[in-house]
């Protein structure tokens, strides 16, 4: 027998008896394992059932917005159209971006070219401009929310997570939701005839992933984030900002947050 | 479009049906509180309008809640109204308000007060007629003088009731309106009290229209006397309305909120021939001013005296521009307040369209219908209070 053939011999052998090893250490630890698992299961939360379990009253959340980080590019508003099957006519958005430009004499005007979605165009007229900035919308996902007070059926609430979102399995489609949300940020979805809104993407937050928006942006003008306990980024956003709501004489008491915001934004 | 409105904001949410909805209920009331005043008030003059006011109220109850049901987006769900409430909403009290209205209110009272004639109706008919009769007494024939004495007595005291249950249900309409904080053309304590008076305005004015053109079909002589109570009653509740309205306005103005700019620039553009011309001029200051001087509100038999087929002509006239003034003033509150942006920075614009669900055939129908169903109503439970009927029930009772 050359060396080359038992050296071969030697590690066929050798593997065989590994893998009579390995076979036997499995069939020994399924055996174990079965007799084992009611008492593992007893003490010990297994990771696979704690990744599947989402638990609402461990959160709550809202956003905070920076306009004086938009840059008006309008993905956020792309974005949520594509991930939440938004109707793609111009009319029916869950978010959406606006411009302001402020005059030296005064006189405000403002745009929101389908829902800034496609970016602006620059200003036709660019005289006397004493400031312009951008400033992006959505559901305030209200703590006292209206649309919830109005809906005659319950199928607009708030989730325990603080999230406001529509049941369209018992929406009546009376549209009085709508005409009680001060912000416009609600509409009849034209298919599903439904009161549809921002969900800040729910189906996300479940899976430990942020509102589609706030994923796209490229400033970092949204910031999503728990709003119970301190360091959180979202508080810390709220903690070294001046925070403004959008209509606070409504007591609507929003959840989402803006910095710095001018007194012409309503 | 004028001005920026929020991207959400481009369809109305509520159309040209939404506007019925008030009229119509608008006009439940107002009949109900007529007929209300007879019984309850005594006024002997309206009596030949008593049961007429009553089956136009039922006619029209009827109708109120199709158009709310076609506007739907899912009518097919819209028991869950009843069934799970959401008890903070005010939209949600809707179900149990028409109930009681209907079933507590206007049946009761319409059963108790034609008992007897469908007593002797049913005696004196042959046939399905008799069968028709007998299952409207609901088997209860007594109508001996303690049957009759009681059917008055609880007649008197559904009549108590039903004036706040009609009250509560048109005044509740207001509410729907008033209490909505996030639209400031809408929200106004006075809303509900507004409805209310042109509610009663609306339903007199509909019974002096609905009670001379049955007369005259019927070739019967019009009642002057009732005419003139109506037209003074009339000419009452329109000052009431019109001073509150006058007050609402003058309460926004020296108020000048934020959205008063926006607001004004609504009522001078798109508002201004629906808003001005009809609801106030036409509809307001026109039968006011004319019934000042023709009916016996201000003076005994009126200051201007003319023969009574020309102030029949007159009360004609005042009756019809009073309904195009408060179909106005539902067309202002439901459509005003959505020809606004919420941001208050621009205004947009409402296209009634003919067709389709919404549109301006659906909106004629459903205000054709309560006429069909009051022809109905009034075949099977005739209201005349004249001889033809009374002997009817005179020889059979």
């Amino acid at each position: 027998m050359s060396r080359e053939s038992k050296i071969t011999e030697q590690h066929e052998r050798s593997d065989a008896v590994q893998q009579l090893d390995r076979r036997q250490f499995l069939n020994e630890m399924a055996a174990a394992c079965g007799a084992a698992t009611p008492l593992l299961c007893a003490f010990v939360r297994l990771p696979a059932t704690q990744a599947d379990a989402y638990e609402p009253t461990e959160h709550y959340y809202g956003m905070g917005v920076d306009p004086a980080k938009c840059i008006g590019c309008g993905r956020c508003a792309a974005a949520c159209k594509i991930e939440n099957d938004v109707p793609a006519e111009p009319h029916f958005v869950n978010t959406w971006v606006e411009r302001y430009v402020i005059r030296a004499g005064g006189d405000v005007e403002v745009d929101s070219p389908n829902a800034g979605i496609e970016g602006f165009s620059p200003l036709e007229n660019e005289q006397g401009v004493l400031k312009t900035f951008f400033v992006p919308k959505l559901c305030n996902h209200c703590d006292e929310a209206p649309c919830v007070q109005v809906c005659p059926v319950g199928a607009t609430f708030m989730t325990q997570d603080g999230v406001v979102l529509v049941d369209d399995q018992y929406c009546i489609g009376c549209r009085y939701c709508i005409q009680a949300c001060p912000y416009g940020a609600r509409y009849l979805h034209p298919e599903e005839h439904v009161a549809a809104k921002c969900t800040f993407c729910y189906h996300r937050l479940v899976e430990g992933l942020v509102p589609a928006c706030v994923e796209v942006c490229p400033t970092e003008a949204r910031v999503f984030g728990e709003l119970e306990g301190l360091p959180t980024p979202l508080n810390r956003f709220i903690r070294f900002n001046t925070i403004q709501v959008l209509k606070p004489h409504l007591n609507t008491k929003p959840k989402v947050f803006y910095a710095n915001l001018d007194g012409e934004v309503r | 479009m004028q001005g920026y409105i929020y991207p959400n904001e481009f369809e109305l949410q509520w159309s040209l049906l939404i506007v019925l909805y008030p009229y119509i209920t608008g006009l439940v009331a107002g009949a109900f509180i007529l007929a209300s005043l007879e019984r309850v008030f005594n006024v002997k003059e309206v009596q030949p309008t008593y049961r007429l006011s009553l089956l136009t109220a039922l006619a029209f109850l009827l109708v109120a809640t199709l158009p709310l049901l076609a506007h739907l987006g899912h009518p097919e769900r819209s028991y869950e109204i009843f069934m799970t409430p959401n008890r903070q909403s005010a939209m949600a009290m809707f179900g149990f308000v028409y109930a009681w209205y209907l079933m507590v209110v206007l049946l009761v009272e319409i059963w108790f007060d034609y008992r007897k004639d469908m007593v002797a109706w049913y005696r004196d008919s042959k046939g399905f007629k008799r069968w028709l009769y007998y299952a409207l007494t609901l088997g209860s024939t007594d109508i001996s003088e303690k049957a009759l004495r009681f059917d008055d007595s609880a007649g008197r005291w559904i009549t108590i009731i039903g004036i706040p249950s009609a009250f509560l249900l048109h005044g509740y309409v207001g509410f729907i309106f008033g209490s909505v904080k996030a639209n400031p053309w809408w929200s106004s304590v006075l809303m509900p009290v507004v409805f209310l008076f042109s509610a009663i305005v609306s339903g007199i004015a509909l019974v002096l229209l609905l009670y001379m053109i049955t007369t005259l079909f019927r070739w019967r002589p019009i009642n002057m006397a009732c005419l003139d109570k109506l037209a003074q009653f009339l000419f009452y509740a329109l000052v009431v309305d019109f001073s509150l309205e006058m007050l609402d306005f003058l309460h926004r103005l020296y108020e000048s909120e934020e959205s008063i700019e926006i607001l004004s620039q609504m009522i001078q553009s798109r508002l201004f021939l629906s808003l001005i011309v009809l609801q106030i001029l036409l509809g307001t200051v026109i039968p006011l001013v004319t019934l000042g001087l023709f009916s016996p509100g201000l003076k005994r038999g009126g200051f201007v005296k003319v023969r009574p087929e020309a102030k029949q002509l007159v009360y004609l006239a005042c009756a019809v521009l009073i309904q195009i003034g408060i179909f106005s003033i539902r067309w202002n509150v439901v459509i005003g307040g959505q020809l606004f942006s919420k941001s208050l920075r621009g205004l947009t614009v409402y296209k009634v369209e003919f067709l389709g669900i919404e549109g301006l055939a659906m909106t004629l129908g459903l205000l054709f219908l309560p006429f069909v169903i009051l022809w109905i109503l009034v075949k099977v439970l005739p209201p005349w209070t004249d001889q033809e009927v009374g002997r009817l029930a005179k020889a059979t009772g």
